[in-house]
């Protein structure tokens, strides 16, 4: 199945690229020379196989630590501000998104 | 009393120099500074703060002079732009990122400096990690020492280059499907990706997360083994850290195997050598120096077995779904509100987001994106994502099934030698294919390394992988050590160095 240059359109919308035309015609023909390496995984029975999410687990349990329930991050305001592209009294600058 | 020039020291020995006070840090430091500048056109280096290196390299002698004994104290390192560092400037390769400042020091950084090393700058490497050539940064491509007209390999071929040119004595970079073993094998240096979890990701800028790791690259394992075991352990703020002792490596891979002898002191060690990491696609140059190499483990009273990884080549889609699609999350963080570039020209808030990663982002960051947004998007999540995190399952399971009959497995680290810049084109799947050797091990988290086994074509290094059981970095250490100790493939300099 290959995509269309509207599949290509609609993905960059969904990760926030804006695609020139020669972008996306590259693309299109770049992603479908990739997803026909892809194809062959399809064809592999995996049904009662379990997904391996993160490697260790196939070593053992892996579980989420919890750790203690204090304050172990303070304040950096400005180091944390210092490269922001528009800060104005200690916030974030973003465009109108309500009118 | 005579002693090699400061650059051809590794680690240990300039350890060894400075702690004997034959050489100050101050002094190694000016020199590898001044090697930095007159090499500059290898494109090595991203940043290179030489006030910041010097007054830490007399903070070291400081500490020497007071009494202080530590094999890395004083000795100088440098590190892939991946690594967030709170003093310099960190820009994975991107223009994304260009002037940002962390407001912290990668956990691997900070733990480096507090054994005493003295960092020269940041290094470059491909656009976040994504690229086997070094090709991809933003900047500059960095060249191979043994060839210029030739890649690095990468994506941490600043790293390689740096080591491979006598810049610096070791380096860290990062591998998430190969890319400390595949620059290493490119530039001739010795490389170590331990098992996933065994040092930290806090501040390693993510590419794809179930799989990022960091590691050493080097002139020997020994040199490996020092800095591995200085920039691992336990971090809690690292959610998938192993819960484990720190490991002295560097002591533990000096300790002989039972039953082993001084001319064989790999007696009674099992090799498995997959028979799929010998396919007819595989450069004979390449064949012929990793045969050569196994050879010389088997006169060193290892032995060999054939085993095999019947899911080789299926490792390679399964691995670019899944790291596109970590990488597509990881990345949606860069949207010109809280740090790197913001587009100067837009509309609204989504006109904002989308300029500002069109223009941030390279070619092949965007392609990654575009794979990974598709396949965890609504409808084709079951048939990629999932089915290749089901066929990882499978292919940690043939690596358990291998270690049935053997303690690790060797073969090569790519199909060929380092190619010439450019010569890729415009084909991203013919460098994804050329990353076969090293994906099985990073799907499945275990460590792997990478030590020169020779040359190939052109006289290009070869380089021989060497992959572990989950924590049995020692025994990948041990193994290179021996091999190191037999024969001076890991001593060549490139021409011109």
């Amino acid at each position: 199945m290959a995509l269309t240059s509207q599949d290509v359109s609609r993905i960059a919308h969904l990760a926030r690229l804006e695609l020139k035309p020669d972008e996306e015609r590259a693309m299109l023909a770049q992603l479908n020379g990739f997803f026909g390496i892809v194809e062959r995984m399809g064809a592999v029975d995996t049904r009662g196989v379990e997904p391996l999410y993160t490697p260790l687990s196939a070593l053992q349990v892996v579980q989420l630590r919890l750790r203690d329930d204090v304050v172990t991050e303070h304040d950096q305001r400005e180091l944390n501000q210092r490269s922001a592209p528009q800060v104005q009294d200690g916030l974030f600058l973003v465009p109108r998104v309500i009118e | 009393m005579s002693q090699p020039a400061p650059e051809r020291m590794g680690v240990a020995e300039l350890g060894r120099a400075l702690a004997s006070r034959r050489l100050s840090s101050v002094e190694l430091t000016k020199h590898l500074l001044a090697r930095i500048t007159a090499h500059h056109e290898l494109g090595c280096f991203l940043h290179v703060d030489e006030a910041a290196a010097l007054q830490a390299a007399a903070a070291a002698d400081a500490r020497r002079a007071r009494g202080e004994i530590s094999a890395l104290l004083g000795v100088p390192v440098a590190h892939k732009d991946i690594f967030v560092t709170a003093d310099a400037p960190t820009t994975a390769g991107s223009r994304m990122l260009a002037g940002y400042r962390s407001p912290f020091d990668a956990t691997v950084v900070a733990r480096l400096r507090d054994a005493g090393m003295v960092s020269l700058g940041k290094l470059n490497c491909d656009e976040f990690a994504m690229g086997s050539a070094n090709e991809n940064s933003a900047y500059f491509a960095a060249r191979n020492p043994w060839d210029r007209s030739r890649v690095p390999g990468g994506s941490s071929g600043g790293s390689a280059a740096a080591v491979s040119a006598r810049l610096v004595p070791a380096a860290t970079g990062t591998d998430t499907g190969g890319s400390i073993r595949q620059p290493a094998s490119f530039s001739g240096v010795s490389g170590i990706k331990p098992t996933y979890g065994v040092c930290s990701r806090y501040g390693m800028i993510a590419f794809a997360s179930s799989l990022d790791q960091a590691g050493v690259l080097a002139r020997s394992a020994e040199d490996c083994a020092l800095l591995l075991g200085a920039m691992s352990g336990f971090d809690a703020r690292d959610a998938t850290s192993a819960e484990r002792p720190p490991q002295d490596y560097a002591a533990s891979m000096q300790a002989a195997r039972p039953g082993a002898s001084a001319t064989r002191p790999l007696s009674g060690l099992r090799i498995g050598v997959p028979r799929e990491f010998f396919p007819p696609t595989l450069g004979h140059d390449v064949q012929g120096a990793v045969r050569a190499a196994l050879a010389e483990l088997e006169k060193l009273g290892a032995t060999l077995v054939d085993v095999s990884l019947p899911r080789t080549e299926l490792s390679i889609p399964v691995y670019y779904i899944i790291a596109p699609a970590e990488a597509s999350s990881n990345l949606s963080r860069f949207d010109g509100v809280r740090y790197g570039h913001r587009a100067k020209d837009f509309t609204d808030l989504l006109d904002m987001y989308r300029k500002t990663r069109a223009e941030g982002f390279g070619a092949e960051v965007k392609r990654r994106i575009m794979i990974g947004t598709y396949v965890l998007s609504h409808g084709y999540y079951d048939a990629y994502y999932l089915q290749a995190q089901k066929l990882r399952r499978m292919i940690a399971d043939d690596f358990q099934r291998c270690f049935r009959d053997c303690d690790m497995l060797a073969g090569p680290v790519a199909p060929s030698v380092a190619w010439r810049l450019g010569e890729q084109g415009d084909d991203p799947v013919k460098a994804y294919l050329a990353d076969i050797f090293t994906l099985p091990a990073s799907l499945a988290g275990l460590p792997g390394m990478s030590v020169p086994a020779g040359r190939g074509e052109h006289g290009m290094p070869v380089g021989l992988q060497l992959i572990g059981n989950y924590f049995d970095e020692t025994r990948l250490l041990h193994t290179a050590h021996a091999l190191q100790q037999a024969t001076d493939w890991h001593l060549a300099v490139p021409p011109g160095v």
